[in-house]
């Protein structure tokens, strides 16, 4: 830092260059903007501008090219019939109650499972060092890996199934990861395997920044651990659950390589989501409008819960 | 950025279930409270025992054998087979060659996405100008959006850029790596990354005292010397944090991977271990399947298991800000 010390002060600088600002000066001055500029513009070209491209290309007849014939809302109609043919159930159909299968046991689950490791956790536990590194590494791996994983572990002629038959239990079945109806739930174990320990991460640090003193006040008036925590402990977690559920909420619309890997796709596309429909309607039904007309939605039901979030963070930041 | 409370196991706060109540009741209550956590714990390390032992045990053992056994006769065959000789599609020499694709598109895309989201955090706690909040909240917004919904156009430039190359290539032999699949994906890596880089070096520089910069601009020094002596130095933990963060996504990125580079030489390693899995011909060969998968999750869970507080750091930055 004593370099910065001995440089040149920048009075004299100025002075050096007269009353009217030089060009150089000028530069100075605008550096900082210059440096943000390429990322800033990337983004708003990479980010904003593509996202537009894409709800422009969702308005024309695309379909294996981009197509610049205005089509209007005919994609969007045709979502829309689809969200209501049930039987046989439309991809379209399929699609999204998967998600809200999946995104409601998923979320849960993780929350659950994580709270619940997280107050076990909290017990002063010998050997904390050792068991939460193991509850937390499959965050590290890639869904991909833990979709060959799970695939494995859950085909039946191979997995739980065959094992618990070599152990003499022949009646025991487990064939949700071929059953159309029951796929999307084995992408929910594989998705609560891997996430559910980020989730005890959130939760264990924000009980260890909870005040002792208040713990030790309500303890003093005579409350019960169950008491102490329902009534106290959880309510104070409250920001906690929320950066959770934005999380977990935005990862699952977002879930798309998991059901590739663990299922592909599940029986007659039985287990896809919406990313899944749009990858597959976009690059190999030669559908594009309605792919993309699919990547919005999918894009305003993440808005609908990041939006108002990021909002309230930044606006609290800036007070 | 400050340190993980749950760093130190000790901490005075830890809440105990059962202070005053009987001894008895007590043990029990501690018994119950190991139990559940080894339970889980089991059930955590599961998938990754069983992916473990099933690479090193042979097709007959696997098709006869118990998933949860060891192997009765070790051996390091699928590994071999995995790295060097498996069918990935139609080639069949290994995933090795995936796996340096991956590597040489990692590498630049973390180095370059987060000096670049140092400098951008620099700028916005430390160079503040009008409509800074603005500038910012647009960056992070586009860590959350649905990457299907930039995925087309993005496919749709990249032929362009392509087609630009081999025009190049023609006139002047060299295509200046426009339309390599591994230059495109670090560039799609850079871009989409750019909003977490900046989002970690803003919340860190953010509690950077910014006395230390106004001294140092009154003494003379220049927006990157400033940025160079004083920041920089300053700034190894996050970027421990982000590169690891970057390494892990990128690294294990399959989306853009299979759209931009899913076929052919230059798939990335998460493209390639999908196809060797998903490959119909003949028998499938499970613990060649389980090596290759244990070798494309090894680089990621080597950095967990060597920065894994960094790891968890990262993490909790991206989902808690502040």
């Amino acid at each position: 830092m004593s370099s910065v010390a001995t440089t040149r002060p920048v009075l004299t600088a100025e002075r050096d260059e007269g009353i009217r600002p030089t060009v150089r000066s000028r530069l100075q001055e605008a550096l900082p903007k210059i440096v943000l500029a390429p990322s800033f513009a990337a983004i708003v070209v990479f980010v904003y501008g593509f996202i537009l491209w894409t709800a422009y290309l969702s308005f024309t007849t695309s379909k294996a090219f981009p197509s610049t014939n205005w089509d209007g809302l005919r994609s969007y109609e045709k979502l829309w019939r689809w969200t209501f043919e049930s039987s046989p159930p439309s991809s379209w159909y399929t699609s999204i109650t998967n998600m809200g299968i999946f995104g409601f046991l998923y979320v849960f689950f993780c929350l659950a499972i994580g709270l619940g490791l997280a107050i076990l956790l909290d017990q002063k536990i010998r050997g904390e060092g050792v068991l939460r590194p193991i509850y937390l590494y499959p965050m590290a791996l890639s869904f991909i890996v833990t979709g060959v994983a799970w695939k494995w572990f859950l085909d039946p002629g191979l997995g739980l199934e065959q094992t618990l038959h070599n152990l003499g239990w022949t009646s025991f079945h487990f064939d949700w990861i071929k059953n159309k109806d029951f796929v999307i739930y084995t992408v929910v174990i594989a998705g609560v395997w891997q996430a559910s320990g980020f989730v005890m991460a959130m939760f264990l640090a924000g009980l260890r920044g909870i005040d002792g003193e208040i713990m030790k006040a309500a303890q003093i008036d005579g409350a019960s651990p169950l008491q102490l925590y329902r009534r106290i402990i959880i309510p104070l977690l409250r920001p906690v659950f929320l950066s959770a559920f934005i999380v977990l909420a935005h990862m699952a619309i977002k879930s798309y390589d998991l059901v590739v890997a663990l299922t592909s796709g599940g029986p007659g596309g039985s287990a896809w989501l919406p990313s899944n429909f749009m990858y597959e309607y976009t690059f190999k039904r030669n559908q594009m409008a309605v792919g993309s007309a699919s990547a919005i939605i999918m894009l305003m039901g993440i808005s609908a819960i990041i939006v108002p979030y990021l909002y309230s963070e930044l606006r609290e930041k800036s007070r | 950025m400050t340190a993980l409370p749950f760093d130190s196991p000790e901490t005075p706060h830890a809440h105990d279930m059962g202070q005053d109540t009987g001894r008895g009741w007590r043990i029990t209550n501690r018994i119950v409270i190991y139990g559940l956590l080894v339970l889980f714990a089991v059930l955590y390390l599961m998938p990754l025992f069983v992916m473990l032992v099933t690479s090193f045990k042979t097709m007959d053992e696997i098709q006869g054998g118990n998933m949860l056994a060891l192997p009765q006769s070790p051996t390091l065959e699928p590994w071999a087979k995995a790295w060097g000789e498996t069918c990935v599609g139609l080639t069949c020499a290994g995933i090795k060659g995936y796996f340096w694709n991956s590597l040489k598109m990692v590498v630049p895309a973390v180095l370059i996405s987060t000096l670049l989201g140092a400098l951008n955090g620099y700028v916005l706690t430390k160079w503040r100008f009008r409509g800074h909040n603005l500038v910012f909240g647009l960056m992070l917004f586009a860590c959350f959006i649905p990457f299907q919904s930039v995925l087309l156009p993005m496919a749709t430039i990249l032929g362009s850029i392509g087609r630009f190359g081999v025009t190049l290539q023609n006139a002047f032999g060299t295509s200046l790596g426009l339309g390599n699949p591994t230059v495109n994906l670090v560039f799609v890596h850079v871009v989409y990354g750019l909003g977490f880089t900046t989002l970690f070096f803003r919340n860190y520089y953010e509690a950077f005292p910014s006395e230390l910069v106004k001294a140092a601009q009154i003494d003379g020094a220049s927006f990157f010397q400033i940025f160079r002596r004083i920041m920089l130095p300053n700034s190894l933990p996050i970027f421990v944090v982000t590169v690891i963060y970057q390494f892990t996504n990128i690294w294990n990125d399959f989306l853009f991977a299979s759209a931009y580079a899913g076929t052919g030489e230059s798939m990335p390693m998460t493209v390639a271990l999908n196809n060797v899995v998903n490959t119909s011909t003949g028998v499938v060969e499970y613990n060649v399947n389980m090596a290759a998968a244990m070798i494309a999750a090894l680089p990621t869970l080597l950095v967990y298991v060597v920065a894994g507080r960094y790891f968890v750091r990262g993490l909790m930055a991206g989902a808690v800000k502040g």
